[in-house]
């Protein structure tokens, strides 16, 4: 990454124009050719830098619910606990984290009453019980990356 | 709050991004023969009813040489979780910071906030910020760091 790059990272973090041409708007704010930021981007998606580029929804907004779940996954079973639980479309992130509780995903459900019954059936898939952590009280947080 | 049919087209066919081309809602409406203008004008209704949190890049952290991302939990009294999550999540390095419920016996944890460092030390400091914030109202804590990034799709519905 270099300068250019970092400059389009922490932009985009803070959000994109709706009108006709917003590429044209934010790569004019960055002093850069349209075509330029279009293609940093692409090769920022290609290579991982960027996760995703575009509309951030939120299930819970949208009537429907999200949660943070973990189980304790043995460690001959990791690979194929990942696999279970990364087929499931619900499931919108997962994290390998360093605990006995060691595998750490967030679901995003439309309906919620689905969270349950996606909880039931990756518990039936793994034979492994779901810690579900559903949020009590989100406290409001504005940070973003510099990148 | 609720969506409507256009908004649900509109959430598939953006939700694993926006095309990279000059006038993405545009090509948004050609996909979904809607015109450009309604299009642009639903993404604005949603992001104003908070269902689109904003339009915006999600950086991969380790890729932004963010190595340590570490879930800091804390034991707190259920009477305080309030008042010590508002200041825990007004820290400038937090990024996320919740409540939720504890799993007795093996999870006696009930406040969560998250932190990220490009060296260790960076994050072990924010802990500690964390720790002198709570004092003696954290009766213990954790640090989960995460090892890998497994999935990181965001958001998907089905069709």
């Amino acid at each position: 990454m270099d300068a250019i790059d970092k400059a389009i990272v922490n932009r985009l973090q803070q959000g994109f124009p709706i009108c006709a041409s917003p590429y044209q708007r934010v790569a004019e704010e960055l002093s850069l050719p349209e075509a330029e930021l279009l293609s940093r981007l692409q090769a920022m998606l290609a290579d991982g830098v960027l996760s995703r580029f575009g509309p951030m929804y939120h299930a819970e907004q949208m009537g429907g619910a999200l949660t943070l779940a973990a189980l304790k996954v043995p460690d001959e079973r990791f690979d194929e606990v990942t696999e279970i639980v990364n087929a499931f479309p619900e499931v919108a992130h997962n994290y390998a984290r360093n605990h006995l509780l060691n595998m750490w995903f967030v679901l995003a459900t439309e309906k919620p009453e689905q969270v349950q019954s996606v909880i039931a059936e990756i518990e039936r898939q793994t034979g492994l019980p779901v810690y579900n952590m559903p949020k009590i009280s989100e406290y409001f947080v504005g940070l973003q990356l510099e990148a | 709050m609720s969506i409507d049919e256009t908004d649900r087209q509109i959430i598939q066919a953006t939700q694993a991004g926006l095309p990279l081309v000059s006038e993405p809602y545009q090509a948004v409406a050609e996909q979904l023969g809607l015109s450009a203008q309604a299009v642009m004008l639903h993404i604005a209704e949603m992001q104003q009813t908070g269902v689109i949190r904003r339009i915006a890049a999600v950086p991969n952290h380790y890729k932004l040489g963010y190595r340590y991302n570490g879930m800091t939990v804390w034991d707190v009294d259920d009477s305080y979780v309030d008042e010590l999550g508002q200041k825990v999540a007004k820290l400038p390095f937090v990024s996320h910071c919740y409540q939720r419920p504890r799993h007795w016996p093996d999870w006696p944890y009930n406040l969560f906030a998250m932190v990220h460092g490009k060296v260790e030390a960076d994050a072990e400091q924010q802990i500690a910020i964390i720790a002198e914030l709570l004092g003696e109202q954290a009766h213990r804590h954790e640090v989960l760091y995460s090892t890998k990034i497994l999935k990181k799709t965001g958001l998907r519905i089905g069709g």
